[in-house]
């Protein structure tokens, strides 16, 4: 019996929720399933709730098993998962947000997404109307002597996404960073449930833009295991290419970005054109330059164009010839290695406490790849290798996705090479049913999980990788040289759409 | 009559610097963006955006002091005086008594630190992060500076600019390991007095790498214009030292002819145009450094100044 299995059984299981088994359990269960994941044994997958009811997804990562705890809380409260597990810390600040459930015994009361400026209190649980004027965020404290404090953000001086990250610093020495996270909040959870299929797939696209495949292949897949269909052949295999694709362009522009952050102009400038020529071939192909929307619950909208193997078959061919002589440029550039080996450093131990998955993980020693743990068709039949090293600094995060970019256009041509014929979409029943699915976008593991109800969208819930990513930003740069935050922080370009919601 | 003359063509020297300097930085920038495949602004951008912020309003902080206002013009004021003594297409200008290296030095340190008071006036943290490691690169750019001057003034005995480039001119010359030194050394100053890759990056829009750009970010309008300005003078004045003292040629000597001056003048742009082209192609060809590098950067070019001057010394038995 595994770790898992042995958890799943103590308890009363959901007969409606697929793929993976989801199991009401009583606080004591639950209990055990937090000792579990503080041991290291099991990996946090997500937290989330409704009304009466928290979730926990959970990882046996060495049985490729996942499972759902939910635990009933009819008092409004359920024990603290992130007094003993510091990775649930902000997924339970932003549950007590949304739902109004709140851990008991949880060392951090302050609350995450909800800034105090919505009209309504707690959306998805009793929603109650705000009252009172926002209260002021209390910073983490560091004591010492010349300590001083540095604001940055939410707005910035480039256009980036918005997040405020506050520093204590003693001179350029970073003593702590805290980021808070938040201002692109925009109730898409509370947009989807109660919308229709369609409408709900359109608003998991555009959690975070720079992964609506991932999002949009997520919650599909979420969809159809609720609903017990599958997608036809051809649409598995074409959406995985898509996943491919968008994986390839976010890869070639952020190796670029990382380069520019140390004002280095000569690769920023090579990945821009071979992203957009990614970009361009995506369009040709698809319609669109992120396939936004292509990926649809019962299949994808949008079949190859004619000539859309030949475009992508040219741009695989381009990327591979001039890939070498700019991963040699990054490799033989002595001022940009200086700047790149040896900054931001995240430990074996820290990326495994977190789970973190996608190239920060596999940067720092993390061997897991979801396309290969929990082998989701067609990866199950395509042969491809995860990169993985463990100095987890930003040159180690770079090289992870140089070999990335490899890896994905031998699989573009594999998948061109051995896709099937057939349809590409499929009427879905409007039936009812619980659905969670896990897909590898650029970032990482994302994650996807609905109750469907008479074919609308009862409850739904999205978690992107960057969860998990971001505390471990804050512990990169701790030690490290304020000038150096940027750096960092780029190469590990955690989305903030994406975990705002 | 000649008081006139002279007059006229100090005059010409002061408009011109003024006149060119954002021509060198709108020129660099073009081919900064040429050399990675872009398009880029139009070289007379730079112009343009001075237009702009001279017509835009001011946005003062609620606590800016008498001091955030005034130091803009102190700074370009003495940026336009230090720019305007270096001899750019003719020597023996009518206030060459005054161009002396030392009187340069102590011009740019009193901009700067009018500008590091002023950046920390506001109390933002960014203008203290400039203004600290402006500081820092400052307190070793200046020292190098002055060894450079000194091996310099050792070898022309003097430190005024025109006897100096006259002294270059001369065929007595020849080339001396000092010479190199000091001319690698104030490259390595110029890099790091302009706020230039690898030291700092003027085009970055990442607020905790800024050094320069930081300490200018609570500034708006006519002052942002002033120290932008201020900023363009101060490149052209290390690009027009580096050319006077290190490539005389073409200089138009006191009392010339209309001739001479031309040709001066049409050198002067040459010189210019190669070293904006130089300093285009060393920034995109290499990253900036991580801030705790520059002391090491600078120590370097302090060394170089130094041992110039003490293989002057040791060459010419100065030691006895």
């Amino acid at each position: 019996m595994t770790r898992l299995a042995d958890l799943t059984t103590r308890g009363r299981s959901v007969r409606a929720h697929r793929p993976w088994p989801r199991t009401v359990i009583d606080a004591a269960v639950w209990r055990a399933a937090t000792r579990r994941l503080t041991a290291g044994e099991l990996a946090l997958l997500g937290l989330w709730g409704e009304p009466g009811q928290v979730h926990m997804a959970l990882l046996d990562e060495a049985a490729g098993r996942v499972a759902v705890l939910s635990l009933d809380c009819p008092d409004g409260h359920y024990p603290s998962v992130s007094a003993h597990h510091a990775p649930a810390g902000r997924l339970e600040r932003a549950l007590c947000d949304l739902t109004g459930l709140k851990a008991r015994g949880a060392p951090d009361p302050r609350a995450w997404l909800d800034h105090g400026r919505w009209t309504l209190r707690h959306p998805l649980g009793a929603p109650v109307p705000a009252a009172g004027a926002a209260q002021p965020y209390v910073f983490l404290p560091a004591e010492g002597e010349s300590l001083h404090q540095i604001a940055v953000g939410p707005v910035h001086a480039g256009t980036i996404e918005p997040g405020h990250f506050r520093f204590t610093a003693n001179g350029e020495t970073v003593v702590r960073l805290e980021a808070r996270l938040g201002y692109a909040h925009r109730g898409l959870l509370a947009r989807m449930a109660g919308a229709d299929l369609a409408t709900a797939a359109r608003l998991a696209a555009r959690a975070s833009g720079d992964s609506t495949v991932a999002y949009g292949y997520a919650f599909a897949r979420a969809a159809e295991a609720a609903l017990k269909v599958e997608a036809p052949p051809r649409a598995v295999w074409l959406r995985a290419l898509m996943a491919e694709l968008e994986r390839l362009a976010n890869h070639l522009g952020d190796i670029g970005a990382i380069c520019n952050d140390a004002a280095f102009l000569m690769m920023h400038a090579h990945c821009a054109v071979l992203r957009e020529a990614a970009l361009r071939a995506n369009s040709a192909t698809f319609g669109h330059r992120l396939m936004m929307d292509r990926i649809v619950p019962g299949g994808v909208t949008s079949d190859l164009a004619p000539d859309g193997a030949s475009v992508l078959r040219a741009l695989v061919g381009t990327v591979r010839e001039r890939l070498p002589v700019l991963t040699a440029l990054y490799d033989d550039t002595a001022s940009l290695q200086d700047r790149t080996v040896g900054t931001g450093v995240v430990s074996t131990e820290l990326v495994r406490r977190f789970a973190a998955g996608g190239f920060v993980g596999r940067a720092s020693g993390r061997d897991f790849d979801t396309r290969r743990a929990l082998r989701y068709p067609p990866y199950d039949r395509l042969e491809f290798q995860t990169p993985v090293r463990t100095e987890g600094d930003v040159n180690a995060r770079v090289w992870i996705r140089i070999d990335e970019v490899s890896q994905s256009l031998g699989l573009v041509e594999q998948i061109l090479e051995r896709l099937p014929g057939g349809p590409v979409r499929r009427d879905l029943p409007a039936g009812s049913g619980e659905g969670l699915a896990l897909v590898e976008g650029f970032r990482g593991d994302v994650l996807a999980w609905l109750r469907l109800d008479r074919g609308r969208v009862a409850r739904a819930w999205l978690r992107d990788p960057s969860w998990f990513q971001w505390p471990l930003v804050e512990a990169a740069v701790e030690g490290d040289i304020v000038a150096d935050f940027p750096l960092a922080n780029k190469s590990f370009n955690c989305a903030y759409a994406g975990s705002d919601l | 009559m000649a008081l006139i003359r002279d007059l006229a063509i100090q005059a010409t020297q002061m408009t011109l610097v003024l006149a060119l300097a954002p021509l060198l930085t709108g020129f660099i920038r073009k081919l900064k963006a040429r050399l990675v495949r872009r398009q880029g602004p139009p070289l007379l951008q730079p112009y343009r955006d001075l237009m702009r912020l001279m017509k835009k309003e001011v946005v003062l902080a609620d606590n800016a002091s008498w001091l955030f206002r005034v130091a803009p013009y102190l700074i370009f004021a003495a940026t336009w005086v230090a720019a305007a003594l270096v001899p750019t297409f003719a020597t023996g200008l009518l206030f060459s008594w005054s161009a002396d290296l030392i009187a340069i030095i102590a011009l740019l340190g009193s901009a700067r630190f009018f500008l590091a008071l002023a950046a920390m006036d506001v109390g933002t943290s960014f203008g203290g992060i400039g203004s600290s490691r402006e500081m820092m690169i400052a307190t070793l750019a200046e020292p190098a500076m002055i060894m450079i001057v000194f091996s310099l003034a050792l070898l022309a005995g003097s430190t005024q600019l025109s006897s100096v480039a006259t002294y270059m001119l001369s065929p007595h010359v020849g080339l001396r390991v000092t010479l190199g030194m000091a001319l690698v050394a104030l490259i390595m100053v110029a890099i790091a007095e302009n706020s230039r890759i690898p030291i700092d990056n003027p085009a970055t829009h990442l607020e905790l790498t800024m050094v320069h750009e930081a300490m200018v970010l609570e500034y708006s309008g006519r002052h942002l214009a002033v120290i932008e300005l201020a900023a363009s003078l101060k490149l052209l004045l290390y690009v027009s030292l580096i050319a006077c003292l290190f490539l005389p040629w073409g200089l138009a000597p006191a009392g010339s002819g209309g001739l001479a001056l031309a040709i001066g003048l049409a050198s002067y742009l040459g010189k210019l145009a190669l070293a904006g082209g130089l300093l285009a192609l060393f920034e995109t060809a290499i990253a900036k450094m991580r801030v705790f590098r520059a002391p090491e950067f600078l120590g370097a070019a302090l060394m170089l100044g130094f041992l110039g001057t003490l293989l002057l010394f040791v060459s010419r038995g100065g030691l006895r």
